[in-house]
């Protein structure tokens, strides 16, 4: 019954329609993208920088790539790292902030002292450290680095809120009742910011996705295949902006600003959901 | 007072140490040889490579064990030795880094402090009037969701490219040298305008939508309604919200930092804008490690002065924290 309201209102609520509605097209657009194209991403495929036309949707690159085709393949590149980096870094932080929140004590203070450390460390500063010294970089492993850089935020609210919920009253039931500090977390806890965690996965799912696309933009890249980073990277350097090649230059970037303030306006909805306070009447 | 200070100075200090160590550590982890791959390019022969890799691992002193060089790291840092540039080489690296930190400093503090001053006061204006909200909050979220790069790349072309106006490279144009006469500065406000801008607008979302949810949660606080019934006026209501969500905004500043420096980096290499974003992308291109070292130090520094600076403003606003009553001091 709770369930069905939460959809309902989740259907209804305007801005989660369009985020969804976004997020869905360009995921459908990486799925079925590859049947639409003949080329290949990275193949010299017709005349360079020839204008959007019926053989070239988004026109080709300078050196006469179909940006189409690499957009299509770039993406399942941007979703990798969101689903993987941003999954990564929302599991390091729930599981650093449970800890420190339930715990309390001594190893609240470590954990809290490590999460203020990795606070203040520039992010970007430490990828591209890490980045610049891998002789082979996948989008994986690009995903798995951003992870474990990215979890900060996410544990201090965990932590924040695990503390506030610790001394309620079921809770301390349940450990009267010698449940384990393991069981309690996982089956008191942890449900209770249910709606909460979820929102902090589809931030860091666009934190991941935004993050992999400066290293990319610098070089920091996979070493193999197509990003959109990548794209904007090669337009950037060889002029495509000074010779006007918008359809090159403009749409990489513009695809990921759509699918992470899609991403951000699903989280709003979402907050408007969960929260019957925020909600239209 | 002094507990936060101290608590805060241990941060910061952990802090550059970890990135000190991290520094010193990552080239020595990871898979492959900096000086191997570093000959590489000068194609030499086999035995030939094998006497120079052996000459610069006596130089950088990688043939001592490990402890010690991590001891030699630390001294030759408070030298301030950071190597030789390969791209720029001869050059120090130190010296290679202060020459671009006029035109960081020039370019992210007005950066910075508009679109936080611009965007607390927009946020806190848009907040609870229902139409206003309704227009502009959706305009932020993109803001904040598009890549820095992106909107450099899309300012420059419609600016640069399509109506001409502003030059899209460079600090200054290459036909006059730095110096204090009127046509310098005007040249290089020229050049400064379109990075300054894209860096402005993706910030500025990020600070409206901050300040106008805190200020929706503070007008919801006892002492928003109490004073509301007792029939204060809605604009000191509002200011007295402001002021208590200035603080969260604050401390938001700080723990910004590192990301806006890291959207930075995407402008300055769209607009070859000579600061340690551009230097950053030149040094990865040509693998030169000392440089990248190098930038990474000076970023982590500048961030954790800048934190610094924005915990004494913190105690300077917030007078619970002066008084040693609590306050936010995480």
């Amino acid at each position: 019954m709770k369930k069905n309201e939460f959809l309902y209102f989740a259907l209804r609520n305007t801005r989660m329609q369009i985020g969804l509605g976004i997020v869905l097209f360009f995921f459908a657009v990486m799925i079925i993208g590859p049947s639409l194209t003949d080329y290949d991403p990275n193949e010299y495929s017709g005349p360079a920088f020839a204008r959007p036309s019926e053989d070239h949707w988004l026109g080709t690159t300078f050196f006469g790539q179909d940006v189409f085709t690499q957009i299509v393949y770039g993406l399942r590149a941007t979703f990798i790292v969101g689903a993987v980096g941003g999954g990564l870094a929302t599991l390091i932080g729930l599981i650093v902030g449970f800890i420190a929140g339930y715990k309390g004590g001594i190893l609240d203070e470590i954990l809290n002292m490590l999460t203020n450390i990795v606070t203040v460390i520039p992010t970007l500063a430490l990828l591209i450290i890490i980045a610049a010294y891998l002789p082979y970089r996948g989008v994986v492993s690009q995903s798995i680095i951003i992870g474990c850089i990215a979890w900060p935020w996410t544990a201090r609210a965990v932590r924040a809120q695990t503390f506030s919920l610790r001394s309620r009253e079921f809770v301390d039931l349940a450990r009267m009742s010698g449940m384990s500090s393991m069981k309690i977390i996982v089956q008191e806890i942890a449900p209770n910011m249910l709606s909460y965690l979820f929102m902090a996965l589809i931030l860091q799912f666009g934190g991941a996705i935004l993050a992999a696309a400066t290293l990319d933009f610098i070089g920091l890249g996979p070493t193999e295949g197509i990003s959109l980073g990548l794209m904007m990277q090669n337009a950037v350097l060889w002029s495509a902006i000074p010779l006007g090649l918008w359809w090159w230059a403009l749409p990489p970037g513009m695809i990921i600003a759509a699918i992470v303030s899609a991403l951000y306006f699903m989280n709003t909805g979402l907050d408007e959901i969960f929260n019957p306070k925020l909600r239209e009447m | 007072m002094g507990r936060y200070f101290r608590r805060k100075l241990l941060i910061y200090l952990l802090t550059f140490f970890a990135a000190v160590s991290i520094n010193w550590m990552i080239p020595r982890l990871m898979p492959g040889d900096p000086i191997r791959a570093l000959i590489g390019r000068a194609a030499l022969r086999a035995e030939a490579a094998d006497k120079v890799a052996e000459y610069f691992s006596r130089i950088y002193g990688l043939d001592q064990p490990a402890w010690r060089q991590y001891v030699n790291f630390w001294t030759s840092l408070f030298k301030g030795d950071l190597g030789i540039s390969i791209y720029l080489s001869p050059k120090p690296v130190t010296q290679v880094i202060r020459d671009s930190i006029p035109f960081d400093l020039g370019l992210l503090i007005p950066a910075i402090l508009c679109s936080w001053i611009v965007g607390n006061k927009f946020g806190a204006f848009a907040a609870r009037r229902k139409r206003l909200d309704g227009i502009v909050l959706p305009i932020w979220y993109v803001f904040t969701a598009t890549p820095y790069m992106w909107l450099a790349i899309l300012l420059a072309y419609v600016f640069g490219v399509l109506l001409g106006i502003f030059p899209i490279a460079g600090a200054y144009s290459f036909a006059i040298s730095p110096s204090l006469s009127i046509s310098f500065i005007l040249n290089y406000l020229k050049h400064w305008f379109l990075p300054f801008l894209s860096l402005f607008i993706v910030q500025l979302g990020g600070w409206a939508i901050g300040m106008r949810n805190m200020i929706i949660y503070e007008l919801e606080a006892d002492y928003s309604r109490y004073m509301e019934s007792l029939g204060a006026p809605r604009k000191l209501i509002r200011r007295y919200a402001f002021r208590n969500a200035m603080l969260p905004q604050i401390t938001g500043l700080a723990l910004q930092l590192g990301v806006i420096v890291a959207g930075a980096v995407g402008t300055q290499v769209v607009f070859s804008y000579p600061g340690i974003g551009y230097l950053l992308l030149q040094a990865v291109m040509y693998k030169d490690y000392f440089l990248i070292q190098g930038c990474f130090l000076f970023i982590v520094i500048g961030v954790l002065i800048a934190n610094f600076v924005i915990d004494v403003i913190y105690v300077i606003v917030d007078p619970r924290v002066r008084h040693g009553m609590g306050g936010e001091t995480a």
